[in-house]
C-alpha cells in the first residue's frame, strides 16, 4: 500500500515535471468559416485552427479541439471542459468582466451590412437587421432604431436575408465577403463600416494566468515577426487590416 | 470516397452528388442518425426504471421516501427541459469534480470557486487530462442519457403511479386475504396488470423522447439535426462543394426519419397494447375474450 503510493506520488512530481507537455484543450465553435469551420472532410480547420497550432508548437503544448455551440461557449470555459476559447471573439468590456483575453491575434476588424442588391440603405435605421446572438453586432443592432432578428448561428443569418425574413445582415465583413464575392451581385454590401470591439483575441479563465501570458507573449512574437500577417492573408486575402 | 472526386468542379451532375454525398461531414450525418436511435435504445429502459422506482416511492408508506418519490416528479415536471438539459451535465459534472477533488487532492488550499471560475486540482478532473477523444465523447453520451433519463423518468413515475392506483382495490384485498404481504401483493397483482393501463402514457413519453433527442446538440453532441443545420446551410467556395442553401432537403430527410420512428414505435405499441388486454378484465380484453369464444 505503502510502495503504491510513493509511486503514484512519484508519478505526481513527474506529471508536474512534464507540465510544458500538457494537454491545452481549446474550445472553438466550428460554424465560422473562415475563422474557424468544418470542412467536407469533417476537419476542423480556419486561420484560429492554424494559429492556435503554431501557438501550441511554440509554447511546446498539446493542443486538441474541442467544438462547442456558441451560445454556450463561456460558461463551459469557466466550468473547466476546456481551457482556451478561439472562436472569433471579439474583445469587449462585457465578456472581460466573465473571462480575461489575451492579446488580440486580430486587428480591431470591420463590421458591415450586407442586404439583397437593390435594398435602400434606410433599412440600417428601420429595418429588420440579422445578427448571431451573443455578438458584438447584436449588442450595436440592440442600440440602434433598428429591429434586431437574432439566430444562434451565423449560417442562418445569411438566410433569413436571402428569404427575405430580414432586410440586412450585420456581422463580421470577413465573414460576409465571400458571400457577396459567390453571389454574383445578388448579395451587396450597404451602409459604412463599423468598427466594435478591440479585435479579436484569445479567451481564459480569470484565474489562469499563466496560459494567458504564455498566449500573449507567442501572439506578441508572431506579431512582430509577421506570421500571424501570412496566416491573415492566407484566410482571408488581401485588403483586410494587419499588424 | 470515388476515384473520379479528385476535382469535383469538373464533374457532371450525377458524379458530383455521388462524391457530394459521400464526403466524411455526410458519414458523420449519416452516423448521427445511429447515435440518436442509441440514445433511445439507452434511455427508454433507463427512464422507465426511474419512473418505477419514483412511482415505488410515491406509494412507499415510510414518509421521507414518499416525499423524496413527490419531490423528484414534481420537481422535474415543473421545470421547462431545457432548462435540466443546460443544468444536469455542467451540475453533474462540476458535482463529480468536487467529490474526486476531495477525495484526491485533500490538502489542496486553494478554493474550488474562484470568482466565476471553477477550478479542481487536475488528479480530479473527469474525464481525465489527456483522455482521447471518445472517452470524452463517451462521457457527453453519458451524461446526456442521465439528462434524458432524469426528465422522462419522472413523467413516467406519474404514468406509472396511475396505473398502479388503477389496479381495483377489491384484488389487492383479496390477496392480502389468502395471506400475501404488501411486497407480495405488489409483485403478484399490481405489476403484472398495471402495464395496460400504463401503455397509452408511455407511448406519449416515448414519442416526446423522439421528438427531444435534438436537444442533444445543447450537450455538445452532434446529433442529426446539428449536422443537418450544418450542411443545409450555404457554403461559400472555401469548401469543396458549395451547394446554395439547401435546408430544406436536408430537413426533409429528418423529418421522413422522425415520421419513420414515430409511425414505427406507434405499429409496436399497437402489438404490445393487443398482448397486454389479453385476460384482462378491461374493455379490450373483454372484447378479445368473447372474440375467441
Amino acid at each position: 500500500m505503502k510502495k503504491t503510493a510513493l509511486t503514484l506520488a512519484a508519478f505526481a512530481v513527474m506529471a508536474s515535471g512534464a507540465m510544458a507537455q500538457d494537454v491545452v484543450r481549446i474550445g472553438t465553435e466550428g460554424a465560422y468559416p473562415p475563422w474557424n469551420f468544418i470542412n467536407d472532410n469533417n476537419e476542423i480547420v480556419g486561420f484560429e485552427i492554424d494559429l492556435g497550432n503554431e501557438i501550441c508548437r511554440r509554447a511546446e503544448l498539446n493542443c486538441e479541439w474541442v467544438l462547442n455551440d456558441w451560445d454556450t461557449i463561456i460558461p463551459n470555459l469557466v466550468s473547466g471542459n476546456y481551457d482556451v476559447i478561439m472562436a472569433g471573439m471579439s474583445i469587449t468590456e462585457a465578456r472581460a468582466e466573465v473571462i480575461s483575453f489575451s492579446e488580440n491575434y486580430l486587428p480591431s476588424d470591420p463590421s458591415a451590412y450586407m442586404a439583397l442588391a437593390g435594398t435602400d440603405e434606410s433599412v440600417i435605421e428601420g429595418g429588420v437587421i440579422a445578427v448571431q446572438s451573443n455578438t458584438v453586432q447584436a449588442g450595436l443592432v440592440a442600440d440602434s432604431d433598428a429591429d434586431g432578428m437574432e439566430f444562434p448561428t451565423p449560417d442562418e443569418t445569411i438566410s433569413a436575408v436571402r428569404n427575405q425574413e430580414a432586410d440586412a445582415v450585420l456581422a463580421d465583413k470577413n465573414f460576409l465577403a465571400p458571400y457577396v464575392a459567390d453571389s454574383g451581385g445578388e448579395l451587396v454590401f450597404i451602409g459604412e463600416d463599423l468598427y466594435p470591439g478591440e479585435g479579436t483575441g484569445a479567451g481564459f479563465r480569470q484565474s489562469d494566468n499563466e496560459l494567458r501570458e504564455t498566449f500573449t507573449a507567442i501572439i506578441m512574437e508572431m506579431r512582430e515577426d509577421g506570421s500571424i500577417n501570412a496566416l491573415i492573408e492566407e484566410w482571408f486575402g488581401d485588403g483586410i487590416a494587419q499588424f | 470516397m470515388f476515384s473520379f472526386c479528385t476535382d469535383p468542379s469538373t464533374l457532371p451532375q450525377w458524379q458530383w452528388f455521388a462524391c457530394y454525398l459521400t464526403t466524411a461531414t455526410h458519414f458523420a450525418f449519416y452516423r448521427s442518425f445511429l447515435m440518436v436511435i442509441l440514445l433511445l435504445a439507452i434511455t427508454a429502459p433507463l427512464a422507465l426504471g426511474m419512473g418505477l422506482l419514483g412511482a415505488m416511492a410515491t406509494r412507499s408508506r415510510i414518509w421521507p421516501v414518499s416525499w423524496l418519490g413527490k419531490g423528484y416528479v414534481s420537481i422535474v415536471r415543473g421545470v421547462p427541459d431545457i432548462v435540466f438539459f443546460m443544468f444536469v451535465p455542467i451540475a453533474l459534472g462540476q458535482g463529480i469534480e468536487w467529490v474526486f477533488h476531495h477525495i484526491q487532492c485533500p490538502d489542496w488550499d486553494q478554493p474550488i470557486r474562484q470568482g466565476n471560475d471553477f477550478i479542481v486540482c487536475r488528479e480530479a478532473k473527469v474525464p481525465p487530462v489527456g483522455a482521447p477523444a471518445w472517452v470524452r465523447n463517451v462521457y457527453a453520451f453519458g451524461m446526456a442519457v442521465v439528462a434524458f433519463a432524469l426528465v422522462f423518468g419522472a413523467f413516467a413515475a406519474n404514468t406509472l403511479y396511475g396505473a398502479m392506483q388503477a389496479i381495483p382495490r377489491a384484488q389487492v384485498e383479496t390477496a392480502e386475504a389468502y395471506g400475501m404481504t404488501r411486497t407480495q401483493a405488489f409483485r403478484r397483482i399490481i405489476m403484472p396488470q398495471m402495464w395496460v393501463y400504463a401503455l397509452p402514457g408511455l407511448s406519449n413519453i416515448w414519442q416526446i423522447l423522439i421528438k427531444a433527442t435534438p436537444l442533444l446538440f445543447l450537450l455538445g453532441l452532434q446529433d442529426a439535426v446539428y449536422w443537418a443545420r450544418e450542411l443545409g446551410g450555404q457554403k461559400t467556395s472555401l469548401y469543396t462543394y458549395p451547394p446554395p442553401d439547401w435546408r430544406v432537403w436536408y430537413f426533409l430527410v429528418l423529418l421522413c426519419f422522425y415520421l419513420f420512428l414515430t409511425w414505427g414505435s406507434e405499429r409496436i405499441f399497437a402489438r404490445l397494447n393487443t398482448r397486454l388486454s389479453r385476460g384482462q378484465a378491461t374493455a379490450a380484453g373483454e372484447r378479445m375474450r368473447k372474440a375467441a369464444a
